[in-house]
């Protein structure tokens, strides 16, 4: 039994916007993975809630004209993992998010969720922060979008304006054409965890596969929020495929990281795993893009 | 000529099935009425403290509270709360420490006050709407710094927090290991506090009728909960009346009285009415109990040929904020050290202290995974010292045949542990790869690990140990059968059933083992714990249904008017011994007694065994890791137990227990610790989450094997199974680690955190 004052079922992306300006106090629920939890947890016990979950046209992931991947709000994580278009272009989203929980949370749980909950460790996030996706906000004054780095504000607040829904995912093609990533999700244990820090990495390799002409190292608990390797990603770019090469833009990541110590792991292991964590998706990235690495 | 069919030693199907797969079985919450209150409990948010005033009426406003019941409020009747079979000589009887609720709060999660309502929401509402104040006193986490002289007393009449200390002195260790050569190898060892984790978590309800009480709950142990409900409400024993239906699972946390004394209470200040207290798996964790983490001190004087001159060992066993079981966890893990691998001289000292933590209790191997841990772990320390390979070192030093302990009359009575070592060898092909495995100088590194164990099946001679049945024959020849120990999931119902049939002579499907236990109508019995249910029931089943047999019998001389000793049953037939003639069914001899107009009789039988015995189980583990180095991480890639628990009663039942041990085990030696807060002793992840409890994906095939010598001193053959699957995990795996990596890491779980810090000590990252 959940303590809810009301439940409001939206029968469209308008009337859920009229609901929460109806009721500015009220929660947006969708799969409900992470809202119902907090509830039991009395965290918000007693909420007025917003359901978006019956709005279908939310769901689905499509390839729009101009290439952009559109990622409906409401995707499931199970229903990305086995996409064509995910799987054709950017699996390893896919494969991200099939890191999540356990099969029953990737069948309910969706990635507009998982980005809206703000927190750090979710495993979409440092993939979509690796391939520089925009969010759609749909709210009273129309569409906006923005950089997913610009959506995460600080642990556990989003840039949603008030009445404000997340209606899209956007991976532009410049984004992807070209590029091989992969994902490591560092837990405790190999399903119903969440990680410890996850690392996405993926690189655009040069003609000849010789050269790393771009790389892109994103992670997940290395921070508050979601957050990209800036400082890797430099000494990354633009230089020849080698060991050496991965190793040093691993040392780099300490640069860029800013894990802390909390009984659940110490900053110094964090800090350690990052490194070995970024080494290994570059290299297995590098192989994805038919990379030979040269020791 | 009817062939005897045998039902003991087959593989039948589950007496419960049927019932467990179709979702039809009935748990303790499936039963209670929905009209039910519903119970939540206010606890402590300090770690030790007074209790100086509750604010209620808040709580008391919303609309759904029935009634606010809080630390004042509750009689004065300390009570005991351990699973133990009662003591009529006080000095025996265990630590009456517990009240309903408590004033004086000794950890964080103690019990300050009640809520009943109408509803969960209600319930939970209130308990955010108290006010507590508490008079902060400090407290000790660190089960030594509790045994400092300036630390916090926990209870007033335990000086330095010691429950209790006891010792071993065989021989004389100081003499001893002045011998000349001789090789010392010192280590400590220390396990982690963990918690059971059974599916369903603890749950009753209570209700009065004709002036008593009755509780349902999910137990192990219903004669034992009756007793505790009367002494903690100051009642006689006879006005309280305990159901346990099916469980789902218990591993020892529910053979402790948790939370049933508080929900009778409860009924009573409500007029009698249904009151259910359903507990969170977050409460599960923390105000339930769980496995005492015990760190351990061993010191060892070797000859060069390893064998042991002198031993010395020093136990540490944290008991958190009431007794419970208290020492005896403690005891048993010491009392397992001399004799694994016996050596003349041995001084050993066990301690139980309090901290201001979760209260331990029992939980599966009690005491023994803790003990085989250190002594396991320590065993390749030594070998290593002296230049042997662990499993030379095992082969030649552990018990031998024909040992015996002057203490329980064990007698080691086969060659069972080279038995049980060679099986394993052969599965997980050992030689090749201990010597492939040498030298690896990779990120990625194997290693193969192994380690033993000895159980004990019962409780004897430290405690009672009886068992008592009762048997009735239907007008179909089939037959009811009431035992006092336990089905709490591990499938004893089954065994019952087989042994009973076995001995009666009819088919299993003509048993019912009537798997609800009402303390009203089941025979007295002690409840499921240690590894005894197939050993002791099997002596009383045995017994009852030898006497049974013979009224039958009885029965048969008259209506076939033959001799009784000529007569037998078989297949549920009446048949002649001499040429396996079959005169009748039986159940055409139960309709004729049960309706006979002229010699009527209803054919029962009901007996007690008190049992004087006791069996050694044996087994060991061999695990294969993969360490990855840098990524801190061991990975169990192979595993297999081998057991000696005598004759199987049901081949498949006794393989998904070791599963499961070997589960629990893996859990223990790589992912499982319950963590608190050093500021202020908040339990930080008592929940699944974040305590890592494994999954299926963190497993590889779990193989069980078995060597089946027949026990002797057992009515069946059998002995103990329950426990032992988890004993010699941990330290098998890590053995494998050290023989991967070169590092011996003596605190487990091996989580990254761990292996981390001591790659680091040790250069590898």
């Amino acid at each position: 039994m959940y303590d809810m004052k009301a439940l409001y079922e939206a029968e469209s992306v308008p009337h859920a916007i009229q609901l929460l300006k109806e009721h500015p106090e009220a929660q947006i629920i969708a799969g409900g993975s992470d809202v119902l939890v907090q509830m039991r947890e009395g965290k918000r016990a007693g909420a007025e809630l917003v359901s978006i979950y019956g709005l279908d046209e939310l769901r689905g992931v499509k390839m729009e004209e101009d290439g952009t991947i559109r990622i409906g709000s409401l995707t499931s994580f199970s229903h990305i993992t086995k996409d064509p278009v995910i799987q054709k272009y950017i699996n390893v989203l896919g494969e991200a998010v099939d890191k999540v929980g356990g099969p029953q949370i990737r069948n309910i749980g969706t990635i507009g969720g998982n980005t809206c909950n703000g927190v750090t460790s979710a495993d979409s996030a440092a993939t979509l922060f690796a391939w520089d996706a925009v969010v759609e906000l749909t709210g009273p004054e129309g569409i906006r979008t923005m950089p997913i780095r610009e959506f995460y504000i600080k642990a556990g607040k989003v840039a949603l304006a008030p009445a404000e829904i997340q209606t899209g995912i956007l991976i532009p093609k410049a984004s992807y054409e070209g590029y091989y990533g992969h994902y490591i999700k560092y837990a405790m244990r190999n399903a119903m965890d969440i990680a410890t820090l996850g690392c996405s990495v993926n690189v655009k390799l040069s003609d000849d596969r010789s050269i790393l002409e771009d790389v892109r190292i994103a992670y997940g608990v290395a921070g508050p929020v979601p957050m990209r390797a800036v400082h890797a990603e430099e000494a990354g770019r633009g230089v020849l495929v080698s060991a050496d090469s991965i190793e040093k833009i691993g040392d780099t990541v300490l640069e860029d990281v800013t894990p802390r110590d909390s009984w659940r792991a110490s900053k110094a292991f964090r800090e350690h795993i990052a490194k070995v964590l970024c080494k290994r998706a570059l290299k297995e990235s590098v192989r994805l893009a038919g990379g030979v690495i040269h020791e | 000529m009817e062939e005897r069919e045998h039902a003991v030693g087959k593989s039948v199907k589950r007496v419960d099935a049927f019932e467990k797969v179709t979702g039809r079985a009935k748990y303790t919450d499936d039963l209670c009425d929905k009209s039910a209150y519903v119970v939540r409990i206010l606890h402590s948010t300090v770690a030790h403290g007074i209790v100086k005033s509750v604010d209620a009426s808040e709580a008391e406003k919303i609309p759904g509270v029935v009634k606010v019941v809080t630390c004042f409020d509750v009689p004065k009747n300390y009570f005991p709360t351990a699973g133990h079979p009662w003591s009529t000589e006080p000095a025996h009887q265990d630590v009456a420490d517990r009240l309903l609720l408590q004033e004086h709060v000794k950890f964080y999660g103690d019990d300050v006050a009640a809520v009943v309502a109408e509803n969960e929401v209600a319930a939970a509402q209130a308990v955010r709407a108290m006010k507590v104040e508490y008079e902060e006193l400090p407290f000790v986490l660190d089960v030594q710094k509790a045994m400092e002289d300036t630390a916090p007393q926990i209870h007033e009449e335990y000086p330095n927090n010691i429950l209790k200390h006891t010792t071993i002195r065989n021989g004389s260790y100081e003499e001893a290991r002045k011998e000349p050569g001789l090789i010392k190898v010192e280590g400590w060892y220390d396990t982690p506090t963990v918690q059971h984790c059974h599916i369903e978590n603890f749950i009753c309800y209570a209700y009065m009728e004709q002036g008593r009480i009755v509780v349902v709950s999910s137990t192990q142990i219903p004669h034992i909960c009756r007793r505790v409900v009367g002494q903690a409400l100051g009642i006689p024993w006879g006005k309280v009346r305990v159901i346990k239906p099916y469980i789902g699972g218990g591993f020892g946390n529910k053979q402790d009285i948790l939370y049933e004394p508080l929900c009778a209470y409860l009924s009573t200040v409500v007029g009698g009415r249904l009151v259910k207290l359903d507990v969170s798996r977050e409460e599960t964790f923390v105000s339930n109990r769980v496995r005492h983490a015990v760190r351990t001190h061993i010191i060892s004087y070797v000859r060069p040929d390893g064998s042991f001159a002198a031993r010395k060992i020093e136990c540490f066993s944290d008991q958190g904020a009431y007794a419970s079981h208290g020492h005896s966890i403690a005891a048993k893990g010491l009392g397992a050290f001399p004799q694994l691998y016996p050596c003349p001289n041995v001084d050993g000292d066990a301690y139980t202290v309090f901290t201001n933590k979760p209260v331990s209790g029992a939980m599966r191997g009690y005491g023994i995974p803790q003990a085989m841990f250190a002594l396991e772990s320590h065993t390749d320390d030594v070998a290593k010292a002296v230049g042997m390979s662990p499993y030379e070192f095992r082969w030649k030093y552990l018990m031998p045949v024909g040992y015996t302990d002057g203490f329980s009359k064990n007698v080691n009575y086969y060659d069972t542990f080279h038995q049980c070592m060679e099986k394993g060898k052969a599965y997980i092909d050992y030689d090749r790869k201990v010597k492939e495995y040498e030298n690896q100088t990779g990120e990625v590194r194997k290693g193969i690990g192994v380690a033993a164990f000895w159980y004990n099946t019962g409780v004897w001679p430290i405690s009672l140990e009886t068992s008592s049945c009762r048997m009735v024959l239907n007008q179909d020849g089939s037959i009811q059968v009431q035992v006092g120990e336990t089905e709490i999931g591990q499938g004893a119902d089954t065994a019952f059933a087989q042994m009973a049939a076995e001995t009666l002579g009819i088919p299993v499907d003509q048993v019912h083992v009537m798997t609800v236990q009402d303390t009203d109508i089941t025979p007295f019995g002690t409840g499921a714990y240690a590894s005894r249910q197939t050993y002791m029931a099997g002596f009383s089943i045995n017994q009852t249904a030898a006497l049974l047999k013979s009224h039958i019998l009885d029965t048969a001389q008259e209506l076939t008017r033959h001799t009784k000793e000529s007569l037998d049953i078989i297949n549920g037939k009446i048949i002649r011994r001499g040429d396996g003639e079959v005169l009748m069914s039986l159940a055409d001899l139960a309709m004729e007694k049960l309706y006979s107009l002229t010699n009527n009789g209803h054919l029962t039988a009901e007996s007690t065994y008190q049992a004087k015995t006791n069996a050694y189980s044996f087994g060991c583990t061999f695990a294969e890791v993969e360490v990855d180095i840098p990524a801190c991480r061991a990975e169990l890639t192979n595993i297999i137990n081998v057991h000696d628990c005598g004759q199987l009663i049901n081949p498949s039942l006794a393989l998904a227990q070791v599963h499961g041990g070997m589960s629990m085990g893996i859990g223990y030696g790589l992912t499982e610790r319950l963590i608190f807060d050093e500021k202020t002793g908040k339990p930080l992840n008592n929940n699944l989450l974040d305590y890592k409890l494994s999954t299926f994906m963190d497993h590889p095939h779990l193989e069980g094997q078995f060597v089946e010598n027949y026990e002797p001193t057992s009515a069946y053959g059998t002995k103990a199974l329950g426990e032992p699957p988890v004993c010699s995990v941990a330290p098998a795996i890590r053995n494998a680690v050290l023989q991967a990596t070169g590092v011996a890491v003596d605190e487990i779980p091996l989580t990254p955190h761990i292996l981390f810090k001591r790659f680091k000590e040790e250069g590898l990252v």
